[in-house]
């Protein structure tokens, strides 16, 4: 779904099959992971998957360290959320997090669009919403100054939203999106803020045919529970593109719907939009897989594989509108293993024909 | 008997509507009451209790008249402040007016302030109602609504967020509370630049500001009867910070054994309001995540101009408010919808014990954006503010 002229995702070796590096995650990750590699094996995709897990009960970095080293080696990986545990000491930092500052993937990008199928109480909704992913109140600076009174960074910097706002614009043009809106709280958070929107105006100027305005978060999410049509594609820092994203999925359908994808320079990494664990339903076979194999297409699109991206992303969305198989997430009984059987029959009647 | 009377002088101030034990009439004035020792330590103790405690009991207890700091404030505020006090007239309630303006003006020392007429009001009346004010910009003064937050230590700001049956939003049965605190956190305003296209900007997040603002969400839950309270944070990503609030909140969950207690993180809440906001009770948060999440209720429900707003202050204040702006384009015609200041207003006459008048001021107003007969422009209808004012006293005069 969203190629980037910029990222040059690594040439195929070894007879023309790539290697991805697949993190199971915790909760749900791993059963929908593996119905991911089974599709893709019924498939006959040209992708190995090199399996790296990460502990998150311990507090050593050297699982995270693997499969950062993994990522590198590879280029693309595919991955469940990991899960942070509180009872550690503040100095173990989600490894999510880790990862992606280590990778320094800068951009973290949702497609939110309404899809037949599936009810909602908002229809027509397309939105594209681009995230800073590096820095922002995720920086994970805090101390405790005095006993009682804790302090946490929030850090904006010039180059990173230069960067963030730079990828925004070029990405609406060459998806052909008419308006960027940048989210922002710069009449609190006057310099933080304002760094930031100074920095997408500056980029916007480079970009006539493209209207650039601003909004503040609250206002934004105010509007986006009213009038969700009105929006674009939104560039926004890292805490208010958590929010925002989270409440695009959850219009249009809930946190099973929607697939993400984690840019850098060097590295992509692509996992659900809205990142849950799951963990109170994993293991039921009652998740719902169609957010982590629409991350796989996106990951398939990323290899230049468009053909089994699209042959794969057709067959799970014609299981959403057509045949309406639901799980129970969307208001329907549907098992995974249900849901996963219908696209690869779906596929199979395809290849077939 | 008349050996064990000793004169002493009770000063009773009118913002408590904790049954006090001592016998006599409340005036909002001082009162020279004759009473044994033993009583007036009575009522000395209750009094400190009723100070320390948010005083939202439900026990109906008033007579006589209340005064109520009213500030009008800018644009249409004046016009929805008028149609506000129409309503109360007409529904007979024991309030008594006192309009104060709060424009900021320059202290001794050079420190901007409120007017001190103004402080004095709030000071002695306890309960301020405040329509929406303008932000200044480029005036040298802060914004009002931050002087007031300083002057009277606001910390919690309290969102009631109920469907309006008759007010039509994609989202139905809508039934939560947003308590945000009010005075730290990413507000802080403590901003620097490091190095040239470098900004930090700090959020400061302290033990007590953190327990103060949980213990008012407990109870308040337990004052009106809410099942649960659920605290938002992002503790996974700001372990320290988010960790201390959440903390804080466990440990006072465990003096509130009847309430349940629930952890959520920011975004799945976020998911969840949109997908489903009826699993939603009171809500507890830091300041930055409260202010994102009241509006996001307030648009579940219909947006500002029908959302109610109370902050509680340190010292037993409150100032209940309307959060919409001062919509200067409509000013002075007659257009404005009076529905979030009113609804504000009751939420007022519930804090002070006054449930009956509440009650019957929120019948007539929600009978009249049901019957959508007499609605003003922002809620579907072409009625002026003086008639949809004349409908709900007219209503609340039939409810008697």
């Amino acid at each position: 779904m969203c190629e980037m002229s910029i990222l040059q995702p690594p040439p195929a070796k070894y007879g023309g099959r790539h290697t991805v590096t697949l993190i199971p995650g915790d909760g749900i990750g791993p059963e929908l992971l593996n119905h991911v590699r089974e599709v893709f094996r019924f498939s006959c995709v040209p992708v190995d998957f090199e399996v790296v897990h990460v502990n998150s009960a311990v507090e050593t970095e050297d699982d995270i360290s693997n499969a950062i080293t993994a990522i590198r080696r590879n280029g693309v990986a595919l991955k469940g959320n990991i899960e942070t545990k509180h009872t550690m000491p503040p100095s173990v930092k989600s490894r999510n997090s880790v990862l992606r500052t280590s990778l320094d993937l800068y951009a973290n990008v949702m497609h939110c669009q309404s899809l037949p199928g599936v009810q909602t109480r908002h229809k027509n909704i397309d939105i594209m919403i681009i995230r800073e992913n590096t820095e922002g109140e995720y920086s994970s600076l805090e101390h405790e100054s005095v006993s009682g009174v804790v302090e946490s960074l929030k850090i904006i910097t010039r180059n990173n939203s230069l960067r963030i706002a730079d990828y925004a614009f070029r990405l609406a043009r060459e998806k052909g999106r008419r308006r960027v809106t940048a989210v922002h709280k710069a009449n609190i958070m006057k310099l933080a803020d304002g760094l930031f929107l100074q920095c997408c105006r500056e980029v916007a100027s480079g970009y006539p045919d493209i209207t650039f305005d601003s909004m503040i978060v609250d206002n934004t999410t105010m509007q986006l529970v009213s009038k969700p049509q009105q929006f674009d594609v939104m560039v926004m820092p890292n805490l208010y593109g958590n929010v925002v994203s989270n409440v695009c999925a959850g219009l249009v359908g809930g946190p099973g719907l929607v697939p993400g994808a984690n840019y850098g320079r060097d590295y992509a990494v692509f996992e659900t939009a809205t990142r849950n664990t799951g963990k109170s339903i994993a293991n039921k076979n009652i998740a719902n897989p169609t957010a982590v194999l629409l991350a796989s297409c996106m990951m398939l699109d990323h290899l230049k594989l468009y053909d089994y991206a699209s042959l794969i992303r057709n067959a799970v969305l014609t299981t959403m509108n057509e045949t309406r198989l639901h799980t129970a997430d969307i208001g329907g009984q549907g098992t995974t293993s249900e849901v996963v059987q219908s696209v690869m029959r779906i596929i199979q009647i395809k290849i077939f024909n | 008997m008349a050996g064990n009377v000793l004169r002493s002088m009770v000063i009773i101030r009118n913002h408590t509507p904790e049954p006090c034990l001592c016998p006599g009439p409340r005036s909002p004035q001082t009162s020279l009451l004759y009473l044994p020792r033993s009583v007036f330590q009575l009522c000395r103790d209750s009094e400190e209790l009723a100070v320390r405690r948010p005083a939202l009991s439900s026990a109906s207890f008033s007579r006589g008249m209340q005064t109520v700091t009213l500030i009008p404030g800018d644009g249409i505020g004046p016009e929805i402040s008028t149609a506000v006090m129409k309503i109360f007239e007409a529904a007979n309630a024991p309030i008594r007016w006192e309009e104060r303006n709060v424009t900021a003006i320059k202290g001794p020392g050079g420190r901007w302030m409120i007017p001190p007429d103004a402080k004095e009001s709030m000071d002695r009346s306890k309960i301020g109602l405040k329509g929406p004010l303008k932000t200044p910009i480029a005036a040298g003064h802060p914004s009002m609504n931050l002087l007031l937050r300083k002057t009277f230590d606001l910390y919690a700001n309290v969102r009631p967020c109920v469907s309006i049956e008759g007010y039509q939003t994609p989202y139905t049965d809508v039934n939560l509370v947003t308590i945000r605190e009010n005075t730290e956190g990413e507000y802080s305003g403590i901003e620097h630049v490091i190095v040239d296209g470098v900004v930090q900007s700090i959020k400061l997040i302290t033990e007590e500001a953190s327990r103060r603002i949980a213990e008012y969400a407990f109870e308040y839950a337990r004052n009106n009867q809410r099942a649960s309270v659920t605290a938002v944070h992002k503790a996974n990503i700001m372990r320290m910070s988010d960790g201390l609030f959440l903390r804080k909140c466990r440990e006072v969950a465990e003096t509130y054994k009847d309430i349940k207690f629930t952890e959520m993180y920011l975004d799945t809440v976020c998911l969840n309001m949109v997908q489903d906001p009826t699993q939603f009770d009171v809500l507890v948060m830091p300041n930055l995540y409260g202010d994102i999440l009241s509006d996001l209720c307030a648009g579940l429900i219909g947006g500002l101009g029908v959302t109610p707003s109370g902050n509680i202050g340190a010292n037993g204040v409150a100032i209940f408010e309307s959060v919409h702006g001062t919509a200067p384009d409509i000013a002075g015609m007659d257009l404005a919808n009076p529905t979030a200041l009113l609804l504000s207003a009751v939420m007022m006459l519930r804090h002070m014990g006054l449930h009956d008048h509440g009650n019957k001021i929120q019948t007539a107003c929600f009978d009249t954006i049901r019957e959508k007969k007499v609605l003003t422009k922002d809620l579907g209808g072409n009625s002026k503010c003086s008639e949809f004012t004349a409908e709900i006293c007219r209503r609340v005069q039939d409810l008697d």
